[in-house]
């Protein structure tokens, strides 16, 4: 099966592109592990279809180098890399069968008997049956494995994947989701996955990269950028967070000190990106737990008391907005677990959270407060 | 999630009545009456007047009139008599689609899929000789390519044309002007096929191995096809039939049938004849575009 060479590691350095005066990828430099599911997570417009497409040798970087192992493939033709593509748009050829779409890759590399090849491929897929018809003849997920199929059948060492959930329903997405890692898991291919879909990020992906206005802010295992991620930006990108802007006094007794509010916190120095000057003290919503007066909170522990303005009771858990006495709302989730009572709204309430849960990032000193709405689903803004 | 899936507008409308359906089934029949009988009257009748003609007797005149003999023999007498002609003509109208093709197509993709904002004027420009009428335009060919021109000077400078030789009256001249006069038939139908290919399919293509040669054979080509019939078509058959390009362009040597049919109606005055050739020529015109379309339709499937 393994037609190419052996292959290794994709390094994107410097990467930079720029259209007239604007950047739109900024000096990106990151490695992807042979074998790996990379996801690019990034909001609509911060240059994650730019990078694919640099990658696969459409688009001619400003500057910087793309290299596959040891080979330096900036300059390459796309028609030359071991690099396929499955395009935002599909792009699948309207004028041929689905049979023909697929078998295209093997025909332009001069390969004969592709039949088998091609049968094999579509079962992967599931769409079986489906060689004769033509593109126009599916449905938009059928187009989407057909896209797929067309890109895999070609064995490359990378698989560039353009949001290729985006046009899907919410079922179907899960669906492909757990299907496009199953397929990667049995080709172990190289699969950089670009979406804008947090929790498609996460599911899928061994390492999560994510990307703002072009530059990456963070790179690292889903977990770890969920529970220690390095921005502002990323902290509400990835999910949601309580940022509440303070003063850092210095570490001390392997804690840093926080200044937030007139209220002293402390932080543990292993999740402090900082220990001086203005800062953010972040705690996740599902890390809060609400009780009815301060003596309920276990020792140890650190809280803010507030007014309880909304709950809306989502099943699972019931999210709750607490306003604090400087007015800044604060996001909790409370899981529903049946061991806590619902608290109502107008009441009194105070949140508290286990230090080791918080986490504190440096913060422009103009910077205030940040808490991001409670969002559903994260909802697919197309680009 | 299936659950909720068939709640859209409620119930189906309800049947109507068979009147209306009735009347609905015809005004397809009565939007064509206007065009059919404009067809009849002034594209059937002659037809069949002409096909009369060409099996007049031949040894008749305008003057002494004409008997109806039923002289099939008129046909073989024609070609028999005329075959340089049509060869002549299918030649000429073949090279100059060749040539046409070879400027055309690259002229419509570029249009198409290059000139971004610019692709409305150069259109433009493409259609421009037209608003001039077809004798002026041909008539400024005989004027380039004149014996004392610039352009004769100019290649008999440069030794590309000996010094006693010409570019008017030869078959180069006359298919450097079917080429012009008929460009813009070729290049409107391949441009509207052209416009609308996506160009990302040629990302596709050229992601999945096929080098810029093969791109075009298996993406651009085949979805331009449908143009590329139609203008073809919509230049050869005129082409095949033209006699102002020879009449001016040419001498007698580079006479195209349509020559041969002008001079029989309107200067022998020998309508038998006429009649005959055009039939042969529209004939001969249906033959090459049927060939030609079962060709290409199954080009398009493989
Ligand atoms: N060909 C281009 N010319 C000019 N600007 C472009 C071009 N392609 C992309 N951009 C700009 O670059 C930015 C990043 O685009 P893109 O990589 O498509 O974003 P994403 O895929 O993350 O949504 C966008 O602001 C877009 O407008
Ligand atoms: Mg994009």
């Amino acid at each position: 099966m393994a037609r190419e060479t052996p292959a290794g590691d994709l390094r994107l350095a410097n990467l930079t592109k720029r259209f007239g005066v604007f950047t739109a990828v900024d000096d990106l430099s990151l490695t992807i592990g042979q074998g790996s599911f990379f996801a690019l997570l990034g909001a609509s417009g911060c240059g994650k279809t730019t990078t694919l497409r640099m990658i696969a040798g459409l688009e001619e970087p400003t500057s910087g180098q793309v290299l596959l192992g040891d080979r330096d493939i900036t300059r390459l033709r796309p028609y030359k890399r071991p690099v396929n593509t499955v395009f935002q748009s599909y792009a699948l050829f309207p004028h041929l069968s689905i049979f023909e779409n697929v078998a295209f890759g093997l025909r332009r590399r001069g390969i004969r008997s592709v039949d088998d090849e091609v049968t094999r491929m579509l079962s992967l897929v599931q769409l079986d049956g489906y060689g004769n018809r033509r593109p126009a003849q599916l449905s938009g997920g059928q187009q989407q494995r057909v896209a797929l199929a067309r890109a895999l059948i070609n064995r490359p060492q990378v698989l560039l994947l353009d949001e290729p959930l985006g046009a899907l329903d919410l079922k179907l997405r899960r669906q492909m989701q757990i299907e496009l890692k199953r397929i990667q898991t049995e080709v172990g291919i190289t699969f950089v996955h670009v979406t804008h879909d947090q929790e498609e990020a996460m599911t899928m992906a061994d390492t999560v990269a994510v990307m703002n206005a072009g530059r990456i802010e963070q790179l690292g295992a889903p977990a770890d950028i969920y529970e220690f991620p390095a921005t502002a930006f990323v902290a509400n990108f990835l999910g949601q967070s309580n940022l509440l802007a303070g003063e850092a006094t210095g570490v001390g007794g392997g804690d840093v000190a926080v200044t937030a509010h007139g209220t002293r916190f402390s932080v543990p120095a292993g999740r402090s990106r900082a220990e001086h000057g203005p800062v953010h003290l972040g705690v996740r919503p599902e890390k809060l737990i609400l009780v009815g007066s301060a003596d309920q909170v276990p020792a140890g522990h650190q809280h803010v008391t507030g007014i309880v303005t909304d709950a809306s009771y989502v099943g699972v858990s019931t999210q709750y907005l607490v306003r604090t006495g400087w007015g800044t709302e604060l996001s909790v989730f409370a899981a529903n677990s049946g061991t806590s009572a619902r608290v109502a709204v107008g009441s009194e309430a105070v949140a508290y959270w286990d230090p080791r849960h918080a986490f504190l990032l440096p913060r422009d000193a103009a910077d205030t407060d940040r808490t991001s709405p409670v969002l559903d689903e994260p909802v697919g803004a197309s680009s | 999630m299936t659950l909720l899936a068939p709640t859209g507008s409620g119930q189906p409308p309800p049947a109507p009545p068979a009147a209306r359906s009735g009347r609905r089934r015809l005004l397809p029949y009565l939007l064509l009456l206007p065009g059919a009988a404009w067809l009849l009257i002034f594209f059937g009748v002659p037809l069949v007047q002409l096909a009369a003609a060409s099996l007049y007797d031949p040894s008749g005149s305008l003057s002494t009139g004409y008997a109806m003999t039923w002289a099939v023999s008129n046909y073989p007498d024609v070609l028999q008599a005329y075959w340089p002609q049509f060869l002549r003509s299918f030649g000429y109208a073949g090279l100059a689609l060749v040539l046409a093709l070879l400027l055309g197509y690259p002229l419509a993709y570029a249009i198409a899929q290059k000139a971004g904002r610019w692709n409305n004027l150069l259109l433009v420009c493409v259609v421009a000789p037209m608003f001039t009428s077809f004798l002026v335009r041909t008539l400024a060919w005989k004027t380039i390519l004149s014996d004392n021109g610039a352009l004769v000077g100019l290649l008999r400078d440069v030794h590309l044309l000996a010094p006693d030789g010409r570019l008017l009256a030869t078959p180069f001249a006359v298919v450097l002007g079917l080429t012009y006069n008929f460009l813009p038939f070729l290049v409107l139908p391949l441009y509207a096929s052209l416009e609308r290919l996506d160009h990302r399919l040629l990302e596709a293509a050229t992601d999945l191995y096929a080098s810029p040669v093969q791109a075009f054979r298996r993406v651009t080509l085949p979805l331009s096809m449908p143009g590329l019939v139609a203008g073809t078509l919509l230049f050869f058959i005129p082409a095949s039939g033209d006699y102002i390009n020879a009449e001016l362009l040419g001498t007698p040597n580079e006479y195209m049938i349509g020559n041969v049919i002008d001079s029989a109606f309107l200067v022998r005055l020998d309508y038998p004849q006429g009649a005959a050739l055009s039939f042969l020529l529209m004939a001969a015109i249906l033959a090459v575009v049927f060939g030609y379309l079962r060709r290409a339709g199954t080009e398009e499937v493989v």
